[in-house]
């Protein structure tokens, strides 16, 4: 399988994505990136977040492209097409992730307050990150 | 209460100049406004670059050795968009406390073509070099995600965003130390080209070379001196209250609201809300504002975010021609970040010259009638608030 962009921060399992967060087991509130070491709520002293997998489904907080290529350290593709973002909120764990889009999917297809599913793909240099797709049914 | 006696710009442009030197013509110019010679200065603060090497990471030093060591003390201070701002906190809390009674605030950047890139090097741990890297989730991308927000809760427009450029660019025409100063019209906004939905390239500022500089006093050394200037009523330097429920630059994520509700008031408004309260004013009170329109859409939130409107009024309110020059209450009387390209460490200072310009009845023809009360607010990367009021 191809090597993933960034080590801890989502996993493939039998072909599916999870992000990996850490949720406090003092609180419950829950960081992406994983935050290891302490919590973020700041009338909470848990010193022992552990790391757990996110909802793999939200709604699009708000969302938007990049019509010419990013700068380094990016690799854009050849040729260009625009990457389509998105910001989508997971109602559990009440936060909002960003991620790209898969590219089947341009921003004329998306809409504040759509569902969108976890899934991957590649970047253009090889290397997988998640992405927000179509729901599956 | 601490004074502005002095303000000076070197104008914004692409100039290809080190950043010392706009920074040295910026102070020249404060200085020579307030009437004060360098070695009347005890302290200096350089609001520091992070593109420039090390004498960027330590401007005030930098500043200081270009004027010509004089034994005075410096400082240097980083809050990315919110440096200049935090950097006369410094400055005017020194002369508060008692420990010194003129001080002298300088920002300037000298920055690279295109869009900001992350600093250089692999930098695995450094969430600015990976939203690059993973994403290509770049600074107008971010803007684009709070103007797409605003258009689906507020029903706010391309037009609406096109007509924050067209006010913004007949102020700037008015000022000479603006970079662009071609007014334009709703309809080359429109037709220029997308650079991140709904964003076109006109709707988002530039990246600019230049430099400004306030000279900062005490009242009793601004008495024994003859000095006049506008007073610092208030600045606030107010960081976010968890959790911060609006996916900020340049993080992956929000905080989580799983466990502690949202705060009653949002990050961007609890920056102007903390110097209100310091000052003991209102939005009511103001005469004109200063906000940091890095998009046009952004501006249209700083209304809102102020108190100028409620919450999804702000395009009414524009269109109305009440923060027009000539309205009721002109934001971004100077042209803002639309006219000028954002200089990063030199903005929030240069927010102030216009304030203290504006309130002497010094700013020419785009001069606010009978200004009173100015407001400067802006927010940099990583929960840097800066909010400042100068009062007559």
């Amino acid at each position: 399988m191809a090597r993933l962009a960034i080590d801890g921060w989502f996993t493939i399992e039998d072909g599916v994505t999870h992000l990996l967060g850490t949720r406090c087991p003092g609180c419950g509130t829950v960081c992406f990136p994983p935050q290891p070491g302490f919590c973020r709520n700041p009338r909470c002293e848990d010193d022992s977040p552990a790391l757990a997998r996110l909802s793999r489904r939200g709604r699009v907080w708000s969302y938007t492209n990049a019509c010419y290529p990013p700068p380094a350290p990016y690799v854009p593709a050849e040729p260009y097409t625009p990457v389509t973002l998105a910001a989508v909120e997971l109602e559990r764990e009440g936060i909002v992730v960003l991620g790209q889009v898969t590219p089947d999917l341009t921003v004329a297809d998306l809409s504040v307050g759509m569902e969108l599913e976890l899934t991957s793909g590649p970047l253009a240099d090889g290397p997988l990150v998640w992405m927000w797709g179509r729901p599956h049914a | 209460m601490t004074l502005v006696v002095g303000a000076g710009m070197h104008p914004w442009g692409k100039w290809g100049r080190p950043f010392v030197e706009y920074g040295v013509a910026a102070a020249r110019r404060a200085l020579a406004d307030a009437g004060l010679l360098w070695t009347d200065v005890q302290f200096v603060v350089g609001a520091d670059t992070i593109r420039n090497g090390y004498p960027g990471f330590v401007a005030g030093s930098s500043f200081a050795q270009a004027l010509g060591w004089s034994g005075a003390r410096f400082a240097s201070c980083y809050a990315a968009c919110a440096s200049g701002a935090h950097a006369i906190e410094i400055a005017r809390t020194r002369i508060l406390a008692g420990l010194c009674d003129v001080a002298l605030v300088i920002g300037a950047d000298s920055t690279p073509k295109g869009f900001f890139k992350p600093v250089g090097g692999d930098r695995h741990d450094d969430p600015d070099w990976l939203r690059f890297r993973l994403l290509g989730a770049s600074n107008p991308a971010y803007f684009a995600l709070y103007a797409r927000r605003r258009m689906a809760l507020y029903g706010s427009t391309a037009q609406d965003f096109a007509a924050v450029k067209v006010k913004n660019a007949r102020a700037g025409s008015l000022n000479p130390n603006a970079r662009y100063r071609k007014t334009v019209t709703a309809e080359e906004v429109l037709a220029s080209p997308m650079v991140a939905d709904p964003l076109r390239l006109m709707d988002i500022c530039a990246t600019s070379d230049g430099g400004a500089a306030v000279v900062l006093a005490s009242e009793s050394f601004a008495r024994r001196r003859g000095l006049s200037g506008v007073r610092i009523a208030a600045v606030s330097t107010v960081g976010p209250t968890f959790p911060n429920t609006v996916l900020e630059m340049p993080n992956f994520a929000t905080d989580s609201s799983a466990a502690v509700p949202p705060p009653e008031r949002a990050f961007r408004s609890s920056i102007a809300s903390a110097a209100y309260e310091e000052a003991g004013v209102g939005p009511g009170d103001l005469s004109l504002a200063e906000v940091y329109d890095l998009s046009t859409a952004l501006e249209l939130d700083w209304y809102e975010d102020i108190g100028l409107c409620e919450p999804g009024e702000a395009a009414e309110m524009l269109r109305s021609g009440e923060t027009a020059l000539g309205g009721k209450v002109p934001v971004n009387p100077s042209g803002g970040l639309a006219s000028f390209g954002e200089a990063i460490p030199a903005q929030a200072i240069a927010q102030v010259c216009e304030l203290t310009w504006q309130l002497r009845g010094a700013a020419g023809a785009r001069q606010v009638e009978g200004a009173r009360l100015g407001l400067a607010v802006n927010q940099g990367l990583f929960g840097h608030g800066s909010a400042i009021i100068t009062v007559v």
